[in-house]
């Protein structure tokens, strides 16, 4: 289905490096803009640090609310964005090409933001670390790793790690391309960074199998972060939380909001670097087929989290449901969810036209992610509501306060900006891939007209 | 390399004259070990009917695991032992916590030992000079000949014979001359 264009690797080289050779004023003004918004996040971290955790709206029962919701909402994003790049890279997909790398990149920078999160959460951050270090190793004590809280970073730091390296072995060779390119220090930079990188093809051989043993590897480190970070719900008694199905739930929620999150890169990517000619209507249309795939996967787990609970006919389960479907105002940011995520989405994508449509696809994409962080919210919020109170001035009302909401804006920001400034001093549309699919495209004759084919090894 | 030998680099407009110079360079008596094509991305294997390559990057992965696990294994059982502290009554080596960590480290291992091994297989970092010319990256072809220094003037010859636009190196002679496409650095430059 995907068309095909042919350039010389030349036209590839000067289209796709463009961006990286030049500065085009406006960059400055939006690295600019996004650098204050994330100055903003450094500010109200400031003041968490001085005044602690008073300075946010949580109660005596609803202690993880806005921060961790931001924390599971970035690692589901970061999740899809290896997720496509890994599972397209294994089925050679030809029209993967131009946006793993802008989804991987989104992928590490999702988690970076999201590792900040459990950080600022503790409130006191120098506190945190006096509690931790120095630990006690002198007499033997480590950390309890029958803890779920010990899961969660040991998975990150592997998904972080993995996600890296995944991103450098492919951009071996376009820093090499970009190495040819500059002069100063720019090529001393580059040609430091592409380690002498020539292109023998033992070289080339080696960076394809690469590209499937690392997409081999990281799909399995995937699966299993989201899944950990499920439980660090689901592994406590709380009604709401304490099920087996939260963690494939976690996963598939997490896929949807990652393809919406890579398909919001694709557009931004498209319109400031002009690459239309790379990122084309059919990525838009075979990305929408996926994820109107992805939306009714999440619609099952959604149904089957929702009659499961009401199935068990658990007086708390019951009334937190009660919360979710008829208590304002948790019954209408439900409402948003549920009609952002699936209802107002997947009719415009099962439409050829819709998916071919840029803005469609970009305010549907935008209009997935603000429902699944409406989702995670109530995920994690409700079930908290409902916790048993031990004294008589408990308090269980929770409404996010300004800190929370700068953190949350602070946070897309901070990811906008490490994408833009990696697409600022790397190519963020892999060079040496457009450059082979050049390679691989033959054309064959079918009656009189003559149609694309695609050579293999 | 040994330090007698000497490197020379072809350049060439395309795929179908690198392959060419790589059939002439062979009946030319150059040994197929001795030839290199450097190309700006990936072409099929046999494109230019160089040696198969072989390469045990699968190991890597596989290693890598075992010693990942390894460590996991240190980390759940050698930590909990050392200092046996029973908490909430749960047994102290408990296997459902333990095989998230396992797991964990199982392939993290993989991850880093395999990303080594990239780097170690495609015999990287290089930076030792060999000649190399930018306009490779820009799609033309390069086909790198090793041979003794008594033969440099027959693989030169034979190099351009087959159309060589450009032939760089240590003893390379008169070299062609097309210059160099547009943001391109000066051909004939060694790589390193």
């Amino acid at each position: 289905m995907h068309a095909y264009r042919p350039r010389t690797p030349a036209q590839i080289n000067d289209d796709l490096l463009h961006f990286v050779v030049r500065t085009p004023r406006w960059f400055w003004f939006a690295a600019g803009g996004l650098g204050a918004v994330v100055g903003a996040g450094v500010v109200a971290e400031a003041l968490m640090v001085l005044a602690g955790l008073q300075l946010l709206g949580l109660t005596n029962t609803v202690m993880w609310a806005v921060l961790i919701t931001n924390f599971i909402f970035w690692v589901g994003i970061s999740h899809a964005g290896v997720m496509v790049s890994a599972i397209l890279r294994l089925t050679q997909a030809e029209w993967r090409r131009p946006i793993t790398r802008a989804a991987e990149v989104l992928a590490v920078f999702a988690l970076v933001t999201a590792s900040l999160f459990p950080l600022i959460h503790t409130g006191r951050v120098w506190r945190t670390a006096y509690w931790v270090f120095p630990y006690d190793f002198a007499r033997n004590v480590w950390p309890n790793v029958r803890s779920a809280l010990i899961w969660d970073p040991s998975a990150i730091v592997t998904y972080l790690l993995g996600t890296t390296l995944f991103v450098y072995a492919g951009l071996i060779p376009d820093l090499a391309v970009a190495r040819d390119r500059t002069t100063g220090w720019r090529h001393w930079l580059y040609g430091a960074a592409a380690l002498g990188f020539r292109g023998t093809t033992r070289q080339w051989r080696l960076q394809h199998a690469a590209g499937m043993l690392f997409s081999a590897l990281i799909l399995a480190v995937f699966i299993s972060v989201h899944s950990i970070v499920a439980w660090d719900l689901s592994m406590a008694l709380v009604p709401g939380w304490h099920t087996t199905i939260l963690a494939p739930y976690f996963v598939i929620g997490a896929v949807h909001s990652g393809v919406a999150g890579v398909v919001t890169t694709m557009v931004v990517l498209r319109r400031i670097l002009r690459v239309a000619d790379y990122i084309t209507l059919e990525h838009f249309d075979a990305i929408g087929r996926l994820q109107i795939v992805v939306a009714l996967a999440y619609l099952f787990f959604f149904l089957s989290d929702f009659s499961f609970a009401l199935f068990e006919r658990d007086a708390l389960e019951v009334r937190i449901w009660e919360l979710r479907l008829i208590t304002p105002p948790t019954n209408v940011l439900f409402l948003l969810q549920v009609l952002a995520t699936l209802i107002i989405p997947v009719p415009f994508w099962l439409f050829r036209r819709f998916r071919r449509s840029v803005a469609a696809m970009f305010w549907t994409s935008i209009a997935v992610n603000i429902g699944m962080w409406l989702e995670r919210y109530i995920l994690v919020v409700t079930p908290l509501s409902f916790k048993q109170p031990f004294v008589f001035t408990w308090v269980t009302t929770y409404e996010p306060r300004p800190v929370e909401y700068v953190f949350t804006v602070a946070s897309v920001a901070l990811v906008a900006l490490g994408v833009l400034v990696f697409a600022k001093l790397l190519p963020i549309v892999p060079v040496w891939e457009q450059q082979e699919s050049q390679v691989v495209h033959q054309e064959v004759a079918a009656g009189r007209a003559r149609l694309p084919a695609v050579i293999r090894e | 390399m040994n330090s007698a030998q000497t490197r020379l680099l072809g350049i060439y407009r395309d795929a179908p004259a690198a392959a060419g110079a790589m059939e002439q360079l062979r009946a030319a008596g150059f040994r197929g070990r001795d030839l290199e094509v450097l190309t700006g991305t990936m072409y099929p294997a046999g494109a230019f009917g160089e040696e198969p390559v072989r390469h045990r990057l699968f190991v890597y992965p596989l290693a890598g695991a075992a010693c990942g696990f390894a460590a996991g294994l240190l980390l759940t059982i050698g930590t909990q032992l050392s200092y046996p502290l029973v908490t909430g009554g749960k047994p102290l080596l408990s296997l459902p916590p333990m095989i998230n960590v396992l797991y964990e480290g199982t392939l993290l291992g993989a991850i880093l030992l395999t990303f080594l091994g990239v780097l170690f297989e495609s015999r990287l970092p290089d930076f030792s000079p060999t000649p190399y010319d930018p306009r490779i990256t820009e799609g033309y072809v390069g086909v790198l000949v090793t041979c003794p220094a008594e033969r440099v003037s027959q693989a030169a010859r034979v190099l351009r014979d087959a159309g060589a636009i450009d032939v760089i190196g240590a003893g390379a002679g008169a070299e062609g001359g097309s210059p160099a496409p547009r943001g391109v650095e000066p051909a004939g430059g060694e790589q390193g």
